[in-house]
């Protein structure tokens, strides 16, 4: 049962389309997020969703409601701003409980929901601060109060993390994760950071230029990307052009295997790096290493081939048996490839 | 061992330094020095030291009078400009970039006029048979003409008129570091307009209302052609009455004396003002 339907939503600046044709519909509950490289349309997607931006066509429906000329403080949502937001001026306590303010809940409920909300985000002792005191991982938990705070039917993130350095994202991934399925919000994240949305999201939606270029649950969308783009933005990815003849890809010179039901015609054939295995025997392809890196819990080889330098990924479990300007043989598994049809 | 000291930055400010000392703090010294001689009518500048001067600034009501007139008007001007100019510059800050330039220079129009020409223009528009006056009797509004050359009022509406832009320009740099994004979070949450403009934007730009507050104060506490012109010899503020002490009477110790008290008070208030809003809203100055 669709919670949140956005219908044929479109945003026109003059003659550019930031968004073009969006059809997405989201359940109660589930956490989407809308990934995508700078420019794509995502954050525009986000700003007609909460408000900010009137779309040029297209509607926007909650629980069935149409929301489209709705003004943002009416609609209700709770939204977490990139740059958090925070009023600066009010302490965490007095940031957390504007919106209830703005209700008009009276100060006791508000208190108490206010303490409530802090404790949820494990913020209870630095109700008292301001908001330049704290760190910035402190500070995104308190966006996250303030918005969840009011009981909004839908959360809107917008690149939440984007402030955060490295290993606090990771740390503040988990924790969103865990708070929205204990929370049960339905929610709506945007993100340019790929392993960020296969941490979090139930569902990707994957943009470029304006379009959605596949929706699908994070494992499906790597496993099967139905083209060039989301096989290349989602994860690492070899990708060669090729003529599928029915039982084999022709790649230049090369057969190589594909899975069964790939389109026939011209194709792209793609295959992940870690799928790609060295082989003395068998090899489908031969090449010499020219690169090979160390990155902590894998090793990665740029191996040069007639088809052009393929990157193979092996996992770490000791040193590996071939180095920098070895002669190596690759191979993989038909069913590990995919084929789609060239122009998708 | 011991860094050596990088002794440049002190030579480069040295002649910036020399042009303050000899145009600022000796004036001030030698005014401070002369309103500490006695006046003697035949001779004007007496011999020795005396607190006279100030003890009769101290008595007279006469003074007392034009004192409360002078910070009176000058705590006026001082809040009709923030009630002007905080909205101004919000507004301005939130034009396209083309209009907002040709916004700026109407905004700083009346700081490009000279403030004579500019003062003589509002006569030529407060004056009983100026422009205002004879348009609203030509309308039948009224039949006699309103008094406001020669008046309070008709002082406070020119000094608005040429002190706002520093309002504007304060409150401009400080809306300049306002997050956008806190308007919006704030609507999201249920705001309304007023709401976020009172509880949101107004006190992120305190310190730029505190600094435009403590500039056109201490300009309209100082400023002497427009109420000399507009409010002329009948409603005296401090700086026309130490120019007459000076040039009128020849008593030149009794001039230097109020200009004295002129400048103590107004550095009194500005600071008591800054020390007052910076510690009431701390958390905006960082």
């Amino acid at each position: 049962m669709a919670f949140l339907e956005l219908h044929g939503l479109v945003k026109r600046y003059g003659d550019f389309t930031a968004v073009a044709d969006c059809e997405l519909s989201v359940s109660q509950g589930e956490f989407v997020c809308l990934l995508g490289p700078s420019g794509c349309g995502k954050t525009t997607t986000l700003q007609m969703v909460a408000g900010f931006t009137p779309p040029s066509a297209g509607r926007i429906l909650l629980d069935g409601k149409d929301i489209t000329d709705v003004k943002p403080n009416q609609r209700g949502l709770g939204i977490v701003f990139q740059s958090y937001a925070l009023f600066p001026h009010m302490t965490v306590a007095d940031n957390v409980a504007f919106g209830l303010e703005m209700r008009g809940v009276a100060a006791a409920e508000r208190s108490k929901r206010v303490a409530d909300t802090l404790e949820l985000v494990h913020l209870t002792p630095l109700a008292g601060r301001y908001p330049r005191e704290l760190s910035g991982g402190q500070r995104q938990r308190v966006a996250m109060a303030r918005a969840l705070v009011i009981q909004p039917p839908v959360l809107l993130l917008d690149e939440p993390m984007g402030a955060l350095d490295a290993k606090l994202r990771e740390e503040m991934q988990i924790e969103l994760r865990a708070l929205q399925h204990r929370v049960g919000i339905t929610t709506i994240m945007v993100t340019h950071d790929q392993a960020e949305a296969m941490t979090l999201a139930d569902r990707v939606v994957l943009m470029n230029k304006g379009r959605i270029e596949q929706i699908g649950r994070p494992f499906e969308m790597y496993e099967q990307p139905n083209g060039r783009f989301s096989s290349t933005f989602l994860g690492k990815a070899n990708l060669f052009e090729g003529r599928h003849e029915g039982g084999a890809v022709l790649v230049g010179s090369a057969q190589l295997p594909c899975p069964a039901g790939a389109p026939l015609g011209l194709v792209d054939y793609i295959v992940r790096p870690e799928k790609v295995n060295f082989a003395s025997t068998d090899a489908l392809l031969r090449g010499r290493v020219a690169a090979r890196v160390f990155l902590g819990n894998y090793w990665l080889f740029q191996v040069d081939t007639p088809l052009g330098t393929l990157q193979v990924t092996q996992a770490n479990v000791g040193m590996p048996a071939v180095a920098e300007g070895d002669e190596v043989g690759l191979a993989w598994a038909g069913e590990h490839a995919r084929a789609v049809a060239r122009g998708a | 061992m011991q860094e050596p000291r990088n002794l440049l930055p002190y030579w480069l400010s040295t002649p910036a330094a020399l042009a303050m000392l000899a145009f600022v703090a000796l004036p001030l010294v030698l005014t401070l020095s002369l309103s500490l001689y006695p006046f003697v009518p035949s001779t004007g500048v007496g011999e020795g030291l005396t607190a006279a001067n100030y003890a009769d600034i101290a008595k007279d009501e006469y003074f007392h009078t034009i004192f409360a007139r002078t910070f009176g008007m000058a705590l006026l001007v001082t809040a009709l400009c923030v009630l002007i100019g905080v909205p101004e510059a919000y507004v301005l800050s939130r034009l396209s970039s083309r209009w907002r330039a040709v916004s700026m220079v109407v905004v700083l129009g009346p700081l490009l006029i000279s403030v004579v020409v500019r003062t003589l223009g509002w006569a030529v528009l407060l004056g009983n048979e100026g422009v205002i006056n004879k348009s609203l009797m030509a309308l039948g509004l009224i039949t006699e003409p309103i008094k406001m050359m020669f008046t309070f009022t008709g002082v406070v509406v020119a000094l608005v008129h040429v002190l706002v832009p520093f309002m504007v320009l304060a409150v401009w740099a400080s809306l300049q570091k306002v997050d956008p994004a806190t308007e919006d979070a704030a609507e999201s949450l249920g705001a309304g307009l007023p709401t976020v403009l009172t509880r949101i934007v107004f006190p992120q730009v305190i310190p730029g209302v505190l600094s435009g507050g403590l500039i056109v104060f201490a300009l309209a506490a100082s400023a002497f052609a427009t109420p000399a012109i507009i409010g002329g010899r009948r409603l005296k503020v401090v700086p026309t009455t130490i120019y007459d002490e000076f040039l009128g009477n020849l008593n030149w110790p009794l001039g230097a004396a109020l200009a004295v008290v002129l400048v103590i008070v107004v550095l009194a208030v500005s600071l008591g003002m800054n020390r007052f809003v910076e510690r009431r809203w701390k958390q905006v100055f960082q």
